[in-house]
């Protein structure tokens, strides 16, 4: 193992040249923008034999890489925020034409008021797409995770896209130690991609993105609720193939000191390593606390966080999103799935930094609530 | 408080926010070299330099523009 | 652990430098991380950057609050923010400066003509090697063998010579104080 210093977006661009896509359409967008310029270098230098598309927008880069895929090549894009959201149209027909594109969201705030600082809405706000979404806590995951995206996503049993979301700036731009693993290993790990489903064979023609009558949309939707279910099981297998050639264990939900804790918080991302910090400290002074660390968004991992966290008497859960009037979509998903007594918190909204005392008081109001749901770190003199 | 939508309704506030401190060079025009061409006040990106030739201080950047467009040299950029 | 926080302008290379002071010291054997914080994305505009040293792996994500040291590269900084803000007691504090530094506390301030070398050694008033070299004497978080090796990398070619000789001057100069 050899590891090297590089930011999150450049572990994600070398995790590409190690996926080596044939087709690559993709458009800048801050804080997304070095991995549309790493991967322009890696194509240009011909370290990627791929096609690069200098598409006029998102719209755009998305409808190019549907179509590629649905050529039966390996795609790749990467986008932000405002991005994602012009995306949004096909992001849907992505998943429902089955083309399994990998993605990677800079996680950024939606306008308005503009913002190009971090939080989760972007991401979360296609959570009903059919895609799956990966949250990274580091640049080593971020790398790792669009590895095993594709594998999952392109597994005859899935055919689905798949979006490896990394914190905008906390991760995007913080460089820190990060393997690069060999090609031999990730050719092992990830075979070429040779689809039944996807061709382009002037002998065998076919038509995608067809009209259907009430008669065959709902079974053509009942089949990605079907292949997102099933994932899981993929998703099982790929984590478990991944950690015997790389070493690394992945897995839906990653516990953290959370097994006799009596107080268990859950978020999602690169908040998590600051939560250990002060995990570890209150640990030390006798506090039963932990961190349920929720990885795998979509498909949502409802028995594996049910395990988790059923143990403690509390769970504070920590949205870098909102659904306004209902409060953070993680909590309201936990709620609705689990019998547990359960506090949401909305935080980091717009890159509002989150500071070990907000967690510490995110903790204390767990200890002690008085609302289902609240927001933490607000201006109060701004209210 | 933030405003509704976060609007911003006071005009012309964003004269507060002097940007002249960003400068590691200040450009300083000779009055006798200057020909009155215009050129600088026409090139200045920051509108810094009115009708009467004076540079605004509280906002040049610093850039260096002037000094290149003008063409009998009278501008020169000297270190803060 | 050891945190360090950057003032500088957009354009000047503070997030440059956290990124080499960063692996400068991954290189001597330590682990690392920095990032920035933009403030406007634009030249000339106030930016901060961050980095930390530790022994082992970093995993706290938040700003850099209150730094061991502080580099500030453009002292016209000191007017608009509070670049002591949460300096430790024993901290320490590098400007880019000719001109006489006011504090409230008895700061330990270093201060380092680095405009003055960049602009001799590299034509362009771009400070930000200069001050890890002067970084690596007046600290111990990490050696100048690894900033230069660092800074060669960055920096390709004839650019990468200059800057390295550069931060080697003001290594010199700051050791002998």
């Amino acid at each position: 193992m050899v590891l090297k210093v590089m930011s999150a977006n450049q572990a994600i661009a070398e995790a590409v040249k190690l996926a080596n896509p044939n087709v690559i359409p993709v458009y800048p967008i801050t804080p997304q923008t070095t991995i549309s310029e790493y991967l322009a270098k890696f194509v240009a230098d011909g370290d990627i034999k791929a096609e690069y598309i200098r598409v006029e927008s998102e719209h755009s880069a998305i409808s190019a890489c549907l179509g590629a895929s649905g050529t039966g090549v390996r795609v790749f894009t990467a986008t932000s925020s405002q991005g994602l959201a012009l995306m949004h149209e096909i992001i849907f027909a992505a998943a429902g034409l089955r083309a399994p594109i990998v993605m990677a969201d800079a996680n950024r705030a939606l306008s308005a008021p503009l913002s190009i600082w971090n939080d989760q809405q972007d991401s979360i706000s296609e959570r009903d797409s059919g895609w799956m979404q990966i949250y990274a806590e580091n640049g080593q995951e971020a790398l790792d995770s669009i590895l095993i995206s594709y594998r999952v996503s392109e597994d005859k049993k899935v055919l689905l896209p798949s979006m490896v979301c990394i914190d905008g700036f906390i991760l995007t731009h913080t460089v820190e130690p990060v393997d690069v693993p060999g090609k031999e290993d990730v050719d092992k790990f990830l075979p070429l991609y040779k689809p039944d489903h996807a061709y382009l064979d002037p002998k065998r023609p076919m038509s995608i993105g067809t009209f259907t009558d009430p008669n065959y949309y709902m079974e053509a939707r009942h089949d990605m609720e079907v292949a997102l279910e099933g994932a899981k099981k993929v998703i099982t297998k790929a984590n478990s193939e991944f950690a015997e050639i790389f070493g690394r264990k992945y897995d839906f939900v990653e516990k953290y000191r959370s097994d006799d804790a009596d107080i268990i918080l859950v978020a999602m991302g690169s908040i998590c390593s600051s939560i250990k910090d002060v995990v570890d400290e209150l640990r030390d002074k006798g506090e039963k606390v932990g961190l349920v660390r929720v990885r795998v968004f979509r498909p949502f991992p409802t028995d594996e966080i049910y395990e988790a966290i059923k143990g403690a008497s509390k769970i504070g859960v920590l949205d870098k999103n909102v659904s306004f009037s209902i409060g953070g979509v993680l909590h309201n998903e936990i709620k609705a799935k689990m019998d547990v007594d359960a506090y949401g918190f909305i935080v980091g909204l717009g890159g509002r930094d989150i500071k070990p005392e907000h967690i510490k008081e995110i903790i204390e109001k767990t200890k002690n609530p008085t609302t289902q749901s609240q927001w933490i770190g607000l201006n109060k003199e701004d209210i | 408080m933030v405003s509704v939508g976060a609007a911003v309704k006071e005009p012309g506030s964003t004269r507060k926010n002097k940007t002249g401190s960003w400068r590691t060079f200040k450009p300083i025009l000779d009055k006798e070299k200057c020909i009155e061409c215009e050129n600088c006040i026409m090139f200045c990106p920051e509108g810094c330099i009115n009708n009467d030739y004076d540079i605004d201080y509280d906002y040049c950047k610093g850039c260096g523009i002037c000094e290149e467009e003008c063409p009998v040299k009278a501008i020169k950029m000297e270190r803060e | 652990m050891i945190e360090v926080r950057f003032h500088g302008r957009g354009g000047q290379g503070a997030v440059t430098a956290a990124e080499i002071l960063a692996k400068a010291a991954f290189e001597d054997g330590k682990y690392c991380q920095a990032f920035p914080f933009f403030g406007v994305e634009r030249r000339g505009a106030p930016v901060m950057a961050f980095t930390r040293i530790d022994d082992k792996p970093i995993r706290r994500r938040y700003q850099v609050y209150n730094p061991d040291y502080v580099v500030v590269l453009d002292d016209g900084l000191l007017e608009v923010v509070d670049v002591f803000s949460g300096l430790k007691n024993e901290g320490k504090i590098i400007i880019n400066t000719t001109n006489g530094v006011e504090t409230t506390e008895g700061a330990d301030i270093h201060k380092v003509d680095a405009t003055g070398i960049a602009l001799d050694i590299l034509g362009v008033p771009i400070v930000n090697t200069i001050l890890l070299g002067a970084f690596a004497a007046v600290t111990d978080a990490v050696s100048i063998e690894s900033i230069v090796k660092i800074i060669k990398e960055t920096f390709s070619g004839e650019i990468g010579e200059k800057n390295a000789k550069a931060a080697k001057l003001a290594y010199e100069a700051a050791k002998e104080g």
